[in-house]
């Protein structure tokens, strides 16, 4: 014990005599918050769509005045000519345009059925889709409306009524939060952890450490520990500004978030020293790092992309990941206050006694 | 002051400092050509500042050096043109063969590709590696790599070579065979500038000189030196100097 | 009698291999060592020195052969051997972002020193090292020499019976080399048991016994002058200021059995027997040469042994 608290003291010098790398250990998760947070916003608003009047009538305008009366489209301003059409399109003035044909009311009160023409850019398929939905949904709202002026206070026969459970506004944070405090933790822990220990072996200060009475696993336990703390400390910020910055919602218990936490930290550990028992140079376990536990986190553990809509491979890959199940456990406890997940806390369990057995062996006062 | 004639490397109170820190001062240093000069210091003394200063990679800050009769200070990227360097750490390229590491450095200084082939096959046989010329420089011995970063260190034919502890860690007949191919390039005129902390091969220069902080303290031939300071070999002789 | 003289083995090594893959690191070793010795392994690099003292203190396991370090095998009790031993590897293997003190209180938690311990040995390693001047200064920030003594009393710090160097002064200069070796001798007057690697020849001279080391063989061991009388032949120093024309001279003889090295303006010229003295007196004579009949180095020793194997030179 005694020995484990003298290696795990240095480290402490160590990282105390590198504010910079310690600076950026506490940078980095902030940085990634503010990133998710606010540019890669999931959230679609204020998206600008142009109008081409050309009937300047009552009815045009009511139309337009409803696409834009959420928020979620902003009049881009009218348009005159075909030309500007194209130009407003290349130069991402617009991102759709309607166009409301010439002599539209009138036909309208003829009984004829007038076409609003619509033009999307297609580049973003995806915002192109929710433009064209919201914009479809608005027309259809009109239609009702026409047909209740002439029918009387007619109902349309079928209505859906939709609500989304658990995160009722569908505000992002409530959904970032928890992802980017589960890719935190694993990146911290095995990255820092695998660079230090790499670090040691390149230098040649690992030879000299073997050779003293210590025990192995003693070695990786003193070395880990303050990672741990500083990987305790950024998760702890992450949800800390998540709740006063974002405002993101707590259903259950503090304390149970915890204790799975400490779980998913202890793979994330047992991971990262499993890549330094690998790594002979500090670049190499900077890497294996990033490869083994950022990008799989960041993009297969349903953060960012719902597994269901992968292909079947990576489906499979995506239940390898520890991120995976703490993230259906960090999400569960955050947005519907479920406390017990017996399914992911069994394979969280059998994950790190697996991971950190081998590395264990792995690891030995040996260099051949 | 100017009279460089007849010097291959000739400094005139050449000084550097590093914010308040004097790492060389003042030295005055002549070297004829044809010389195996040791330049010889405690670590720490100021030698691989010197010599930085002399291959035209740090100015200095008050004095001048006389590389081939070129002043450093004004004339640094021609004075590279005439020197060749080689250090302890052999800048070879492993994953090259051997000849291709010395036509490589050929490239570099500009020899015409007839040139190229010609020397490199040349010196191949002058550091004794003709049958060598297409393996892996990764799979030599560090006697032949030593030689090899030798042969790459002339391509251009330097007048002035400066070796920094070229020979650390070889065994000893690979060692001798080192210095058997520096006394041919002496014989034929070259100059060779040489550190080390082989007292020993102390005595195979023509002149040393001892640098103690910043200061030449003794220079001289090795035989001279050991008379006036009145001590058995190089060894007791830097150890008497830098304990004084 | 018997049980006197095991007791009195520091270390003892029996035909030890090790290879990797296709290099043959050590090729058959043996070794015995008394306690209070200083026993010198002296090599070129890739000679198997660092393979030989990562064995000896349980960083490998050998092919063949078996150590006995105070009573104890590295391979199967490394605990105990570790307990006992200090070693100090090849490249310096401190933290540089420590300071001395830092460093030297980390290995002595290592290995579990008392407090009163620490409290009674930091200020005696620290006093003749001359390291206590420096003692919050950063380990990056020492000067080589004072690195390697860093090393050393980090090594101390516990105590250990037996001290594995591996080339402790590489790099270092001949002042600080000086006083490194004035330690070690300190040290084994008081009793301590060191094994020290290096590649520089002129350190053979410090050693109570040592061993020449190439291409993972010992080519001689015994005291420095057991050592230099293995030589086996003669050696004659010529002085001369025109010492290249004498040496062509010598070479045109062709004589078989005759080696000659220069040594600035001096030549050592090997030979066997008093028919090619003879040869070689009359031509140094003529060229006006002096010449001395002197007693051979280490070095000489080394050359001429691994000539008499047909080692190659590399």
């Amino acid at each position: 014990m005694k020995r484990i608290l003298a290696l795990a003291r240095k480290e402490v010098l160590h990282i105390l005599r590198d504010p910079r790398s310690l600076a950026v250990a506490i940078a980095m998760p902030l940085g990634m918050l503010l990133l998710f947070g606010y540019a890669i916003d999931m959230e679609l608003r204020s998206l600008p769509v142009g109008v081409m009047d050309l009937d300047h009538s009552q009815t045009s305008r009511a139309i337009v005045r409803d696409m834009t009366a959420g928020g979620f489209i902003v009049d881009a301003g009218r348009i005159h000519s075909r030309d500007e059409v194209e130009r407003g399109f290349r130069r991402k003035k617009f991102l759709a345009v309607l166009v409301f044909p010439e002599g539209m009311d009138r036909d309208l009160a003829n009984g004829n059925s007038p076409t609003i023409q619509l033009m999307i850019d297609g580049s973003d398929a995806a915002t192109a889709q929710t433009v064209e939905n919201y914009l479809s949904a608005v027309i259809a709202r009109k239609n009702i409306e026409i047909l209740r002026e002439d029918l009387g206070d007619i109902k349309p026969p079928l209505e859906a009524r939709v609500r989304f459970l658990f995160n009722p506004e569908l505000r992002s944070p409530d959904f970032v939060v928890p992802g980017l405090t589960a890719v935190i933790m694993i990146m911290i822990c095995a990255l820092l952890t695998s660079v230090a220990v790499a670090r040691e072996k390149e230098t040649g200060t690992m030879e000299q450490i073997m050779t003293t009475p210590i025990k192995p696993s003693h070695v990786l336990i003193g070395k880990v520990i303050p990672y741990m703390v500083i990987a305790v400390l950024d998760a702890t910020l992450v949800l800390l500004i998540g709740r006063v910055v974002f405002h993101v919602q707590m259903a259950g218990s503090w304390w149970i978030l915890a204790a799975y936490s400490l779980l998913y930290l202890f793979i994330s550990l047992a991971l990262g020293l499993l890549v330094s028992t690998l790594a002979k140079t500090q670049q190499v376990a900077m890497t294996v790092a990033l490869v083994a536990t950022m990008l799989p986190t960041l993009l297969l553990s349903g953060f960012l992309f719902p597994i269901s809509g992968m292909p079947l491979v990576l489906q499979w890959f995506a239940h390898i990941i520890p991120a995976t199940y703490y993230l259906e456990v960090i999400r569960g406890i955050m947005l519907t206050g479920r406390h017990w997940y017996p399914f992911e806390l069994g394979i969280m369990i059998v994950m790190a006694l697996f991971l950190m057995s081998v590395s264990m062996r792995k690891f030995r006062s040996r260099l051949d | 002051m100017n009279d460089n004639n007849g010097y291959a490397v000739r400094t005139d109170k050449l000084t550097r400092r590093f914010g308040s820190f004097t790492a060389v001062d003042a030295i005055d240093l002549a070297v004829k050509p044809g010389e195996i000069f040791g330049f010889l210091g405690a670590n720490g003394a100021g030698k691989t500042t010197a010599i930085r200063m002399l291959c035209g990679l740090l100015a200095p800050t008050e004095g001048e050096a006389w590389v081939d009769g070129l002043p450093i200070s004004s004339k640094a990227e021609e004075v590279k043109r005439h020197i060749g360097y080689m250090s302890q750490k052999f800048s070879l390229y492993n994953d090259l063969h051997v000849i291709e590491n010395l036509e490589f450095y050929g490239g570099v200084y500009g020899l015409d590709k007839a040139e190229i082939r010609s020397r490199s096959t040349e010196l191949l046989a002058r550091v004794g590696l003709e049958d060598k010329g297409r393996t892996m420089t990764v799979d030599l011995s560090l006697g032949y790599k030593q030689r090899l970063a030798l042969g790459c260190s002339v391509i251009h034919r330097p007048n002035i070579l400066f070796l920094d502890e070229p020979t650390s860690g070889v065994d000893p007949i690979a060692r001798r065979q080192f210095w058997d191919l520096i006394y041919e390039l002496a014989d034929q005129g070259t100059t060779v500038f040489v550190t080390t902390h082989y007292m020993d091969e102390a005595e195979y220069c023509s002149r040393v000189s001892i640098m103690v902080a910043g200061h030449i303290e003794a220079m001289g031939a090795p035989e001279e030196l050991k008379t006036k300071h009145d001590v058995p070999d190089m060894q007791q002789l830097f150890i008497t100097l830098v304990n004084r | 009698m018997i049980a006197e003289v095991e007791t009195k083995r520091a270390l003892t090594i029996r035909n030890l291999h090790k290879s990797f893959g296709e290099v043959q690191a050590l090729r058959g070793v043996d070794i015995q060592t008394k306690p209070g010795e200083i026993f010198g392994i002296i090599g070129p690099d890739g000679a198997g020195k660092t393979t030989l003292m990562r064995i000896l203190c349980g960083l490998m396991v050998p092919d063949v052969g078996d150590v006995d370090l105070l009573g104890f095998d590295p391979v199967t009790q490394t605990h105990e051997v570790r307990e006992r031993i200090g070693y100090m590897p090849q490249r310096f293997s401190l933290y540089p972002d420590l300071s001395v003190v830092e460093n030297l209180r980390f290995f002595a938690d290592l290995y579990l020193v008392s407090k009163e311990d620490v409290a009674q040995n930091e200020p005696r390693l620290m006093d003749f090292s001359r390291l206590q001047s420096f003692r919050k200064r950063k380990a990056g920030a020492l000067s080589g020499g004072m690195k390697q003594k860093l090393a050393l009393i980090c090594t101390l710090i516990h105590t250990p019976e037996l001290l594995i160097l591996d080339e402790p002064t590489f790099g270092v200069d001949p002042v600080s080399r000086q006083e490194f070796w004035t330690i070690l001798r300190d040290l084994a007057n008081d009793g301590l048991s060191i094994i020290v690697t290096t590649a520089y020849m002129d350190e053979a001279q410090l050693c109570d016994r040592l061993a020449l080391m190439h291409h993972g063989k010992l080519i001689t061991q015994g005291t420095p002058d057991e050592v230099t009388r293995a030589f086996g032949k003669r050696l004659l120093e010529v002085r001369s200021p025109d010492i290249l024309r004498v040496r062509r001279g010598l070479d045109a003889l062709h004589l078989p059995g005759i080696n000659v090295h220069r040594f600035g303006a001096r030549l050592h010229v090997v030979y066997e027997n008093d028919e090619q003295e003879e040869a070689i007196r009359l031509t140094c004579h003529g060229y006006g040469a002096e010449l001395e009949e002197i007693a051979p180095s280490v070095e000489d020793t080394f050359v001429a042994l691994l000539q008499d194997q047909g080692e190659e030179a590399v």
